[in-house]
């Protein structure tokens, strides 16, 4: 098409007043994320999560792992200020240290099962045919396995472990984002524009990841926020099984299951892991919401 | 004289349905000239939007095909080449407008990037002069502040902005050819003239042939030269647009005519077609409008007419088998 690619251009398509450049994108995006006060604060909050995950460690009052039996199952003082657990040992610490794992674990697992269900899904959508069915057959097979079950399955084949339990939640992870992702990019391939971006000359890897895609990411920001606190939970539940990190070592799930024995004598120990497991996948999730209503160019 | 931009030949075009084959568009042949406006008329379904899909080989997502003839665009068939090659003619030798300019535009990008897009899928120009570019397609357009209009997302346009905006788009590269596919259907009476205005005013500047898709014959007289009416995927008749509208010899066509309604005439109610258009997989045996034609006789109903020229005609044709009689029918 060589010859045809020095097509002369007519005469008013090449003079005319120059054009300023565009301003920031990115000043734009702020300027309209700040508005929205729950999003900030929610992203303030997870911020400052993955700072603790990263300095918990060096930051705590007590040493996580050491048990003190002359302060057993004690409830919020001075001196252990959210209480401590059966063997004596400060929740406030063990929840700092414990942030890296829950959320690490999380966020990891979440994302890569993201990654790979959109892509998965993107294409079963566009391709259609055999892809689609293999993909799709395959995620209603992980559909009929309540999701713990199904990660208790992966993990008691592969054994346990930190890295297999994050396989074990990208397994169950993968098929929602697929299905969600499948549906939105057969609506989308349909679309006008797709078929006006193929008029215009554009090939299938183009039309795939600059004309549908992007129109699918608010879908997916708000299944993925949810995912987290689905995440973590499971996570809990499988430390809580002895599947999960090594039991000496703290994470807020394990913490949770293993306090269910004294509800009744010391709520403290249900509480504190509880409400920061609930604040963090709330966080999550209003950080979604307001990421949608600021990537959406419909909503003003 | 005038060159031959679009050659379509025989062409056939199929629609899987459930385990066999649908024809949608059977044995159309035309041509268009540089800078000429050829006219496709028909009602819905007749396969127009069908043709036009099958000039530019999109019809991939359909599960359509063609499956015989030929597209010769400037002595190249299109149904031969590589997907490759089919992408650098599609948006730069060939463009297409959409009949829905609200949701031609993909709602997540900027009009900007979209027709920045258009421009660089086929020059190889930096961002900056393919944005500089897009200002002044835009300007060229009617657009009174395109500045504004490039940073905005297509939802805070009006359809005729997005019309023009379509219309840049399809012009950024200044094809020779121009599907037009019903552009101004959605559109408000004078937004569509001036769309219409603006088609024009490109095909004089840049001697580009326009096939413009419609169903309004209103528009078909305004901007034609030359007319094609289908029927049920064929083409009933072709003639310049002076002589359709003075002598039209298909019954379909006169029916199509006499059916628009006319400023100062006192009539009730419009004279309009009875019955419509064939399902595709249960086409009647002879011709397709022996139905609901009220000429039929006996041979409409058992052999399909040829598309031959009218007596005493060398660029009118007609596909029926009892022309002739009609024609002087109307005449008297």
């Amino acid at each position: 098409m060589a010859e045809v690619k020095a097509k002369a251009l007519t005469e008013e398509f090449r003079a005319d007043e120059v054009l300023p450049k565009p301003k920031s994108r990115v000043k734009e995006f702020v300027k309209k994320f700040v508005k929205n006060k729950a999003a900030v604060v929610s992203l303030i909050f997870i911020l400052f999560l993955v700072l603790v995950a990263f300095i918990g460690p060096y930051i705590v009052p007590y040493d996580a792992a050491a048990p003190d039996y002359t302060s057993l199952l004690q409830g919020p003082t001075k001196a252990h200020l959210w209480g401590t657990d059966e063997y004596g040992r400060d929740v406030f610490s063990r929840l700092l240290v414990g942030t890296r794992l829950s959320l690490g674990v999380a966020l990891s697992s979440v994302l890569v099962g993201t990654a790979l269900g959109v892509i998965l899904g993107l294409f079963a959508g566009y391709y259609g045919g055999i892809l689609e069915s293999i993909v799709m057959r395959g995620c209603d097979v992980l559909f009929a396995f309540p999701d713990i079950l199904l990660a208790i399955a992966v993990v008691a084949i592969i054994g346990p472990g930190v890295i297999n339990v994050m396989i074990a939640i990208t397994v169950f992870t993968v098929p929602s984002f697929a299905r969600i992702m499948r549906s939105a990019t057969i609506t989308a391939k349909q679309a006008l524009h797709v078929e006006v971006a193929r008029s215009l000359g554009c090939k299938n890897s183009r039309i795939l990841w600059v004309h549908i895609f992007p129109g699918t990411i608010q879908s997916m920001i708000v299944n993925f926020t949810m995912r987290i606190g689905t995440a973590i939970l499971a996570e809990a539940s499988l430390s809580f099984l002895g599947y999960g990190a090594n039991v000496t070592e703290p994470d807020w799930g394990a913490m949770l299951s293993q306090s269910r024995n004294y509800l009744n004598t010391a709520p403290h120990l249900v509480l504190f892991p509880g409400v920061l497991i609930f604040l963090t996948v709330l966080a999550f999730n209003l950080l979604g919401d307001g990421l949608r209503d600021t990537l959406d160019p419909k909503i003003k | 004289m005038s060159e031959r931009l679009l050659d379509v030949k025989e062409l056939r075009t199929e629609f899987k349905r459930e385990k066999s084959w649908v024809t949608a568009v059977n044995d159309v042949s035309f041509f268009i000239d540089k800078g000429e406006v050829l006219g496709l008329v028909g009602e819905s379904g007749c396969g127009k939007s069908v043709t036009s899909l099958s000039i530019m080989r999109l019809l991939l997502d359909t599960s359509g095909r063609t499956s015989h003839g030929e597209v010769l665009f400037e002595g190249k068939d299109l149904l031969k080449i590589s997907e490759k090659e089919m992408r650098g003619i599609r948006g730069y030798n060939i463009s297409m407008i959409f009949q829905n300019p609200m949701s031609s535009l993909n709602p997540c990008m900027r009009v900007e990037k979209q027709i920045i897009e258009a421009i660089l899928l086929h020059n190889k120009i930096s961002k900056q002069e393919a944005r500089q570019r897009a200002f002044n397609v835009l300007k060229q357009v009617g657009i009174p502040d395109p500045e504004t209009t490039l940073r905005s997302f297509p939802h805070q346009l009006s359809g005729g902005m997005s019309q023009r905006v379509m219309i840049a788009m399809a012009m950024s590269c200044e094809p020779e050819l121009l599907i037009a596919d019903e552009p101004t259907t959605a559109l408000d009476v004078t937004i569509q003239a001036q769309i219409l205005e603006l088609m024009l005013e490109i095909r004089d500047k840049r001697n580009t042939g326009i096939l413009l898709i419609t169903h309004d014959l209103g528009v078909v007289a305004e901007m034609c030269t030359r007319v094609i009416v289908m029927y049920a995927g064929r083409i009933v008749e072709e003639a310049p647009v002076k002589e359709l509208f003075a002598s039209p010899v298909h019954p379909y066509t006169q029916g199509l005519i006499a059916s628009v309604p006319k400023l100062g005439s006192n009539v009730t109610s419009l004279p309009s077609i009875p019955g419509s258009v064939p399902d595709l997989s249960v086409m009647p045996k002879g011709c397709k409008f022996a139905p609901r034609c009220k000429y039929a006789q006996e041979i409409c109903h058992e052999k399909e007419p040829e598309l031959t020229y009218v007596d005493g005609s060398d660029v009118q044709r007609c596909r029926c088998h009892i022309f002739h009689e009609k024609k002087q029918e109307v005449r008297a």
